[in-house]
């Protein structure tokens, strides 16, 4: 079985666990999310059948909330921390340099699909602020000026 | 059960974990091991501590020594000193704000953090290993549950609740009693009881804080209310974001299952009644109960009017009672000790203890939990330490994107629900951000304009469309092109939309302009008319400058300046040309000599 094909049969897993439960389109979606890192048109339709429901309906879900994205993310998901107190300690300085640095406008992703930079809600580390992830690992009391020596440390410089 | 000489506890909260906390407790129990103590010494990874400032934090007890801001590193010698010698590591210990000493004698509850706290819906976390359901019952887990199902009727338990003063913690101050009275009046075959773990006002996290370090409160609490509401399920909602809490979440049930203390047949009562954890997946107005339910159901999280309340027409249509996190920690303290013990702390209207999440311009960043009346100067001086580096206090914010900034006049409010309102802001969740001069108000009202523009989910016209226009009016004038009546037009757009929105969100989204405008007017009018930022903090409004007497032409400015604005050579003085800076601020934070500066 290809790559694609095995997510596919996982997906079908997931939709056949969760069939009978009340609400169940939300935890597929997030399923769908885990195993494809997004939830495109396909898949999408994949659950309206799977689940008995319309393709709108899924649409207007995977839509309305932000954790569901419709494109692929890059390699490294780099999610500056906006909430009030990593503000207030100069997180969208830290949030412009990154994106100066990567060349792209926040909520975006780099062209060798290496970055995707993004603003987020609190993280609630608000003891480390300003705060942010690149795929889980979490930077905390940042100033601008780590900003190129972190990033060189996933562009596999360092 | 194996008895040790001493225990180390280590934090695991979210805050300490991503400083490390994870890397220390392996590093422990190696060093544990290497030196042959694993029979007489156990390491615990316990919540949150609450001093996030100082983490990653350890305890050693008996001792109850306070390790602070510990590295890999200071393992060994903790291990080699304290646990195998009895030496304190004194160089490790954690230095108290106030008299600026590290005391390693000094007890927990004698720092003076924690001294002005009274730890309820907190007093487990940071004291129990919340992965393991014994030390929950060890610290008289469980126990109010039982007395609620075999000495106490269900409207005993209610009016216990009634009686106690208990008001919701998630913001609204609803006496939590009656929800629980209106829900048990309801007729119905099935109800549900839920619970709100979307804590999403940005700066709070004392609710994840809880379901990481205390989650079993949650699930007595939560079973508690299904008995006297008679629910036999209960959903948990949380936010998808709190990865170690949802852990912990799914472990505790687990256990409670396994125990007996869910499920069928509770305590041989014939009481039914189990849990499950449903995720969010980031939406802002999922924390609205309307919504939040909606978004259990499958479906896109958007408020929908009241009445119907939840109590008669919630979850799949049945009677729902829903309460915060929070709120749930005290309920099972309020059944064991009684009404009148909760009720002897507070205020008139306000009992009990509320937990704010301290941050921002404060030297102590963390978790505080205190009696309702506390005024905010002993938050934020005595508890809090103040504002780092020296800066003065500009305003406090509290109660996130629906409350308000407070100036210094009002820091000898006590706070409480009603107070706080009277005041010009409002409890929330219990979000407490501090700011100093370097602060713009004005900005700092745009910020939370921008976040409920981005979070509005869209449904009503005022909301959706009114709070954009307020945001354009606010990005204009912190950009310097306001105009003379702008502070009018936010006015009369924030009554509209107070007014005429359709949920919570909407009609508290206009508060922290109004508050900010109350209080600071005057910056506004300073922007708009002087085409001034008098915090030196909106880019479009400000020049940086180098002062002659201070630079030693060390060209360290020039170096860095990405846009090549600084001339002057060595040893002189040097200039930036304002036309082309592109005031990035680079030069000012390489400056070694505090030449230059922003005006």
């Amino acid at each position: 079985m290809s790559e694609m094909e095995s997510k596919y049969a996982e997906l079908r897993q997931i939709i056949e666990a969760h069939k009978d439960w009340p609400g169940a389109l939300m935890p597929v979606l997030q399923g769908a999310q885990e195993i494809f890192g997004c939830v495109p048109e396909d898949v999408q339709k994949i659950i309206a059948e799977g689940l008995g429901v319309t393709l709108s309906e899924v649409y207007g879900v995977a839509t309305f909330y932000s954790q569901f994205s419709l494109q692929p993310k890059g390699e490294y998901v780099i999610s500056v921390c906006l909430g009030t107190a990593c503000y207030v300690k100069g997180s969208q300085m830290v949030l412009d340099k990154l994106s100066e640095e990567l060349g792209i406008p926040v909520g975006s992703t780099t062209k060798d699909g290496k970055f995707t930079l993004q603003a987020t809600r609190c993280l609630g580390a608000c003891g480390l602020a300003p705060v942010m992830t690149i795929n889980g690992d979490v930077y905390g009391r940042l100033t601008p000026d780590q900003v190129p020596g972190i990033l060189a440390k996933y562009r596999g410089e360092a | 059960m194996d008895i040790y000489r001493a225990h180390v506890l280590v934090c695991g909260g979210t805050g300490c974990s991503s400083s490390g906390s994870a890397t220390l407790i392996d590093r422990f129990n190696e060093k544990i091991a290497e030196n042959h103590l694993d029979k007489e010494v156990k390491v615990i990874r316990t919540g949150c501590f609450g001093l996030c400032e100082a983490g990653p934090v350890v305890i050693v007890y008996p001792d109850g020594t306070f390790y602070s801001r510990v590295k890999p590193e200071d393992v060994d010698e903790i291990v080699t000193e304290h646990l195998l010698k009895g030496r304190k590591v004194e160089h490790l210990v954690y230095v108290d704000h106030a008299t600026r000493q590290q005391d390693a004698e000094k007890k927990l509850e004698d720092i003076t953090f924690y001294k002005h706290q009274h730890r309820i819906a907190l007093r487990n976390c940071g004291v129990i290993d919340p992965e393991n359901i014994d030390e929950y019952l060890a610290m008289d887990g469980y126990r109010a549950l039982e007395k609620a199902l075999t000495q106490m009727t269900r409207e005993e338990v209610i009016d216990e609740i009634l009686k106690s003063g208990l008001r919701g913690r998630g913001g609204g101050g609803f006496p939590t009693g009656l929800k629980w009275k209106f829900t048990y009046q309801s007729q119905a075959d099935q109800k549900y009881v839920a619970c709100n773990a979307d804590e999403g006002d940005p700066g709070a996290f004392m609710d994840r804080s809880i379901l990481e370090g205390d989650p079993h409160a949650i699930i007595e609490a939560m079973a508690i209310a299904g008995y006297a509401i008679g629910a036999s399920q209960g959903y948990i909602y949380v936010r998808a974001e709190y990865p170690i809490a949802v852990k912990r979440l799914s472990i505790a049930i687990d256990q409670a299952r396994e125990y007996g203390l869910l499920g069928k047949n509770i305590f041989e009562t014939g009481f039914d009644f189990d849990l499950n954890i449903r995720l969010g997946a980031g939406a802002f107005v999922c924390g609205e109960e309307t919504a939040l339910m909606h978004s259990i159901e499958g479906k896109r999280g958007e408020p929908t009017a009241r009445p119907p309340f939840p109590a008669v027409k919630g979850l799949f249509g049945k009677p729902t009672m829903l309460n915060n996190v929070e709120t749930y920690a005290n309920v099972a303290q309020i059944i064991l000790h009684g009404a009148d013990w909760y009720a002897s702390m507070g205020t008139e209207k306000s009992k009990g203890t509320k937990v704010f999440a301290l941050g921002g311009k404060i030297n102590n960043t963390g978790l505080v939990e205190i009696p309702m009346g506390t005024p905010l100067r002993t938050i934020i001086y005595d508890i809090g330490g103040g504002c780092p580096n020296g800066k003065k206090f500009k305003a406090v914010q509290t109660g996130g994107p629906s409350g308000g900034c407070l100036p210094e006049s009002l820091l000898d409010t006590p706070v409480d629900y009603d107070n706080l309102i009277a005041a010009g802001s409002m409890m929330g969740s219990g979000g407490m951000i501090v700011m100093d001069e370097d602060n713009c108000m004005v900005d700092i009202a745009r910020f939370y304009l921008d976040f409920i523009v981005d979070e509005s989910c869209g449904k009503c016209a005022p909301c959706r469309i009114g709070t954009k226009r307020m945001k354009e009016i606010l990005d204009r004038i912190v950009e310097g092109k306001g105009e003379e009546g702008d502070i009018e037009k936010l006015e009369q757009l924030a009554q509209t939309i107070k007014n005429t929105a359709l949920c919570g969100l909407g009609q508290t989204a206009p508060n922290p302009v109004l508050s900010t405008l109350k209080f600071f007017r005057d910056e506004y009018e300073a922007h708009i008319k002087e085409k001034r930022c008098p915090a030196h903090h909106c880019r479009s409004l400000l020049q940086y400058k180098i002062d002659p007497a201070k630079c030693k032409g060390c060209t360290a400015c020039a170096r860095i300046c990405p846009a090549e604005a600084i001339s002057g050579t060595v040893k002189q003085p040097h200039v930036i040309d304002v036309q082309k800076c592109l005031k990035c601020g680079s030069c000012m934070e390489k400056c070694r000599f505090g030449a230059i500066s922003r005006v």
